[in-house]
């Protein structure tokens, strides 16, 4: 039998330490969806959804009692839209939109991702379509979630999309004005988008995926900082050792909860994202355990160096854990998701430059920022270049979801509610880069050999 | 297929014999018991086999929770599997 101390240890880490999983994503491939005809190939969609995953909520539910832990979200990704929707040539896309949300209502999840596009090198005239009908397709639907991956280290960076997910980003911001430029929480733009990603709003199922398959990510950042609390004088070797134990033992959790799910549900088991994701919740920040560690805030000099050895350890810890790992594993550092994060700004500690620093050590990007509704199109545009360009250099993933929003300045506060949290509105550097955003065309994909 | 049913709470008469009432009930096996007071709670841990059970987990896992309700003490039952998930290789 386990020992008393072993199932003390679990018990306190789901009632006290928020460790649960934050959500089983299930892959549907479209590709047998497309049609000559929009309303024949919505359909298509709509019944192969509702029916491939009719028990995905039920089964989440069930593991959930039997085994006693929190699954957060069930959620869907679809093949990228633009792929699907092509052989229609038709230009009103946001009937595809449409359908994902009925067919995501119908089965009961909180999300559907994959109205995406990938333009890395260049633009489809579906992808074309699909970009210029992403602000429509967020404002008129609750569950859908877009992706666009402009940038890859073998194919460099499509500034051209670059350009345009700026003026994009600001239209969906301002179509949901009322609701603080709620659309744009629901969008992100991506370098070296992973394809097997159970995240929101980023998931899709990409295109040398199976049929069907279950992705699943976990959570626990309360778990890593109660592990450190209890060492406060050990050196940063112990300290990457004591991430590493708690990284195995909550990757464990996601890997049995991801067999037995793709088991109930007659799905191919694809990966278990190795995360620490945080929630607004007191106790459940990526930022507080900097703060653990010995910084002041998450953002004062020291902040790279701690997160990029917490993101380290917590793959190290997390690979022997589980039999195949992917999605975007590592630390995410949301602004608005992140108690610890939100108090950071607050107090001035952390700025976009400093988190743009820190995105290059971690699993994401700039993550859930607002900044002022009047910051112009071109500036939100450079945001994203410098991103991409963190990620194609580095050969990792990052992304940029930021909510320019509406009628907002530094200082003011939006409040999304729920897991989306509340922003408080950052500045950004205010010089002009419209003469360089406006060249357009393509950063071509970088040398790999001379790494420095 | 086994499980491990965890009793926290203030310390009180009759715990074990009202928990164990519930099981023997519903034809559950208890293989292995025991109880300690850990940070000022008193913890009591078995390890039931299900095999033989007459009635469903969730059946079960309610009747368990009621049963913790009326001693005022937290009472849940895990499958087996997430203890060993995550403390063993």
């Amino acid at each position: 039998m386990i020992g008393q101390k072993e199932i003390y240890e679990t018990i306190q880490m789901l009632d006290e330490q928020h460790l649960d999983i934050r959500t089983i994503t299930m892959g549907i491939s479209l590709y047998d969806c497309a049609d000559p005809d929009i309303d024949a190939a919505c359909d298509k969609i709509y019944e192969k959804v509702t029916k491939r995953a009719k028990d995905l909520v039920p089964v989440g539910e069930q593991i959930e009692k039997e085994y006693g832990i929190d699954i957060v979200n069930k959620r869907i990704s679809v093949t990228p839209i633009s792929f699907i929707a092509a052989a229609s040539k038709s230009k009103d896309y946001v009937k595809f939109a449409k359908t994902l949300d009925k067919a995501a209502k119908e089965v009961g999840v909180n999300f559907i991702g994959g109205y995406s596009a990938l333009v890395q090198k260049g633009f489809s005239d579906s992808d074309r379509v699909l970009i210029d009908s992403i602000p429509e397709a967020l404002a008129k639907t609750q569950k859908v979630c877009s992706s666009v991956n402009l940038a890859s280290t073998r194919s460099g960076i499509n500034m051209d999309a670059v350009k345009q997910m700026g003026k994009i980003i600001k239209d969906a911001a301002n179509l949901t004005a009322s609701q603080g430029g709620l659309a744009c929480a629901k969008l992100v733009v991506f370098a070296n988008a992973p394809d097997d990603n159970p995240f929101m709003a980023g998931a899709f199922h990409g295109p040398g995926e199976a049929e069907c398959v279950i992705n699943v990510g976990v959570s626990g950042p309360g778990v890593v900082r109660r592990a450190l609390e209890k060492r406060p004088n050990a050196d940063l070797g112990h300290v990457a050792e004591t991430i590493k134990k708690a990284a195995f033992k909550i990757t464990r959790m996601g890997q049995l909860v991801a067999v037995e799910a793709s088991k109930r549900l007659g799905a191919e088991f694809g990966i278990v994202d190795l995360s620490l994701a945080p929630t607004p919740a007191v106790g459940d920040s990526v930022a507080e355990i900097l703060q653990e560690m010995g910084l002041e805030y998450a953002g004062a000099h020291g902040s790279t160096a701690a997160l990029a050895m917490l993101n380290d350890a917590v793959k190290k810890g997390g690979l022997m854990a589980s039999s195949h790992v992917g999605g975007l594993s590592g630390a995410f550092i949301p602004v608005s998701e992140d108690n610890g994060m939100i108090q950071a700004v607050c107090k001035g500690a952390l700025s976009i430059e400093k988190l743009e620093a820190m995105t290059s050590v971690c699993s994401v990007g700039l993550d859930m920022i607002v900044i002022p509704g009047d910051t112009p199109n071109e500036t939100i545009s450079a945001i994203i270049a410098d991103e991409m360009a963190i990620g194609v250099i580095n050969n990792k993933t990052t992304a940029v979801r930021i909510i320019p929003a509406p009628g907002l300045k530094v200082g003011d506060t939006v409040e999304f509610g729920g897991l989306l949290g509340s922003g408080p509105v950052m500045a950004v550097n205010p010089f002009g880069n419209a003469a360089f955003i406006n060249r357009g065309g393509r950063i071509p994909a970088p040398v790999h050999s001379m790494r420095n | 297929m086994k499980a491990i049913i965890t009793v926290i709470g203030m310390d009180r008469v009759g715990i074990i014999a009202n928990v164990s009432n519930v099981l023997m009930n519903a034809s559950v096996n208890i293989e292995d018991i025991s109880q300690t007071i850990m940070q000022g709670y008193f913890m009591m841990y078995m390890l039931v086999d299900l095999s033989k059970m007459e009635i469903s987990f969730e059946e079960l896992s309610g009747k368990l929770n009621e049963k913790g309700k009326e001693l005022e003490m937290q009472i849940r039952i895990q499958k087996e599997e997430i203890f060993k998930a995550m403390h063993t290789i």
